[in-house]
């Protein structure tokens, strides 16, 4: 096994396009660009593949691509969670079909060989013909290595990877604080969103760091919602910042007054959440359980934007998945509280669906908004992607971060320092087939 | 042989409904708003064997205050992906009526909807639920349900109601 090679500098395909203020327009569409992304950011990181609870019970499992990887997240009989590559041994299907289900065992359609949930293989028609030629033990789905932080599963195929916990670094303490919208319950994914849209995977990952954009691409979002709410949303003139988290991660705070849902529990309660407290009051909840739902109710107030696929953004997961250099899939993962009172979950599913998804008040303009910048993007034969707003007025967060205004580019500046140093290195290549098939 | 009275039934919701699809199309939301009975809920459901909307994220689950908004969003011009405003085509066949009980009609059809973008057309087809009240020689819908095909794969952002 060739586990130690050691990463190395290379020649990087993006060295001259992305600076510190700008990024090259090729950026979005050029395919090979996109080629090397795929090898260097998504094979070469950790990518997230789904939250704990999409797999709550034995032989749950989810779908998930890193890169052009499909893969699959099981819980096997010990409730122990695996990432396996979706990938017959024999000769290459598939053996996992659908985005969520559950399965006693995975069975390939093609010549029935039966995978445990853990990916060993268990047992396969005639295995006669096999007689001297292989031993079953080392023919399992490979597994990948994962690690999980407050329930979020990541999986990487670079062993050299660092641990989980260290890429995360100055994220931890947001996810934390993202994690306490249950009300008092566990985070719960309640049902996903899924759609395309014509554009690059980095036009989106910009958007979630992008304050900018929200008075005027979601004008009609704010009209449809209460003066109170529009003025929560009303954030640019406000105390919001964006802060450099390291390794590509930032967080942007919107909404200072929500960053920390178990404090200021003695507020008033919000007008549009008045007839939801009175529900909670009626079914018995006393008033400290009530307040804590309400102010759980809405989410949080920021986006943390976790480089290079997932974000939480305010009340709800953000995935995205490259399909082609563009074209991206997006997944937009409603939260509640495992556990929580029907009413609850029921709220937050009602608010996801009125901002989030293809139908919501909030997503189809972003998505016509990045689809004109895919678009506007070829026009000429050379040009730049600003990302210097706010440069000139840089300040240090209390975590000693590089912090900027709420609607500065200081979150895309994190990424696309994260994603020219990724693109420098030489992922080291294993042969995952040997690996970890024991 | 289905009787006369069914076919009188079949007849007078294939008339209701082709006007339905025939609001949409021309963006008369005002008077698609009048065909909804004010319980009537309006439902895009994201997997299509679910049935218990309430405790499910949807794609749409809308009751008249949300179809209200939604039609004014849809209308206002504020809404960036509203402002092109897309010519969508509907077409209804299959129509089959599945019961009727308490002046409620029960019907299915085959629905799909086409729409013109500069990136090239999209259709999507669909099974479309609904159950029509009788209320003074019209129907009022208490229930749309439209299952639409890839919505438990994936779907592309809409400016328009399916
Ligand atoms: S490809 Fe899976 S059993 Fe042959
Ligand atoms: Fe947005």
């Amino acid at each position: 096994m060739s586990s130690n090679i050691i990463a190395k500098a290379s020649e990087s395909i993006v060295e001259d396009l992305v600076f510190e203020d700008k990024v090259h327009k090729s950026l979005y569409s050029d395919a090979e660009i996109f080629e090397e992304e795929l090898k260097k950011i998504f094979n070469g990181t950790w990518v997230w593949v789904a939250h704990e609870s999409e797999v709550s019970e034995v032989g749950s499992f989810k779908t998930a691509m890193i890169g052009r990887s499909p893969v699959i997240v099981s819980r096997d009989r010990k409730k122990e969670i695996h990432v396996l590559l979706n990938r017959c041994r024999h000769r290459g299907a598939t053996v996992c079909q659908g985005n969520h289900g559950k399965t006693r065992a995975f069975t390939c359609p093609y010549h029935g060989w039966g995978y445990a949930l853990d990916g060993s293989l268990r047992a396969l028609p005639k295995p006669e013909e096999y007689e001297n030629l292989m031993d079953k033990a080392d023919y399992g789905l490979v597994k990948l290595r994962h690690e999980s932080y407050q329930g979020m599963i990541f999986a990487t195929l670079n062993d050299e990877i660092e641990p989980l916990i260290d890429f995360l670094g100055g994220a931890k303490k947001w996810i934390d604080l993202f994690m306490k919208q249950g009300g008092g319950y566990p985070i719960k994914a309640l049902g996903e969103h899924r759609f395309r849209f014509p554009g690059n995977w980095k036009i989106q990952l910009e958007n979630t760091t992008d304050a900018y954009h929200f008075p005027i691409v979601h004008k009609s979002f704010i009209s449809s919602v209460d003066d109170q709410t529009a003025e929560v949303f009303d954030f640019l003139d406000g105390e919001g910042y964006v802060e450099d988290l390291g390794n590509g991660h930032s967080v942007m705070v919107m909404i200072p007054e929500l960053v920390d849902l178990d404090e200021n529990l003695d507020d008033a309660i919000p007008e549009r959440f008045a007839d939801f407290a009175q529900a909670l009051r009626e079914e018995g909840f006393a008033d400290d359980a009530v307040r804590k739902m309400v102010r759980a109710v809405g989410g949080g107030g920021f986006n943390l934007n976790l480089f290079p696929n997932i974000a939480c953004s305010m009340a709800f997961f953000r995935n995205l998945v490259p399909v082609s250099v563009n074209e991206t899939e997006i997944h937009h993962v409603a939260l509640g509280g495992e556990g929580a009172p029907e009413i609850f979950n029921q709220t937050r599913m009602r608010l996801h669906e009125h901002f989030q998804g293809p139908m919501g008040f909030g997503t189809p303009d972003d998505g016509e908004a990045w689809e004109r910048v895919q678009a506007g993007s070829m026009a000429g034969t050379d040009g730049w992607i600003m990302v210097n707003r706010g440069m000139s007025r840089l300040s240090t967060s209390v975590d000693g971060n590089v912090k900027g205004a709420v609607c500065s580019e200081t979150g895309m500046r994190a990424a696309y320092r994260q994603y020219k140093k990724q693109m420098a290195v030489d992922i080291p290549v294993k042969e995952q087939a040997d690996a970890h098939s024991k | 042989m289905p009787t006369q009275s069914e076919l009188q039934t079949l007849a007078e919701v294939t008339a209701f409904l082709s006007k339905e699809a025939d609001m949409l199309d021309h963006k008369e939301y005002e008077q698609w708003l009048d065909l909804w009975s004010d319980s009537g809920m309006y439902i895009v459901p994201i997997d299509h064997r679910e049935t218990d909307y309430k405790n499910s994220l949807n794609v749409a689950y809308d009751d008249a205050e949300m179809r209200k908004m939604r039609t004014a969003r849809l209308s206002s011009g504020e809404a960036v992906s509203t402002q092109e405003a897309v010519f969508t085509i509907r077409t209804l066949s299959r129509m089959r009526i599945l019961g009727e009980e308490g002046g409620v009609v029960h019907a299915r059809c085959a629905y799909c909807l086409y729409e013109n973008k500069a990136s090239g057309l999209r259709n999507y087809p669909a099974n479309v639920e609904f159950k029509l009240r009788r209320d003074e020689g019209e129907f009022k819908i208490e229930e749309k349900v439209v299952r639409v095909m890839k919505s438990d794969q994936y779907l592309t952002t809409t400016c328009y109601l399916f």
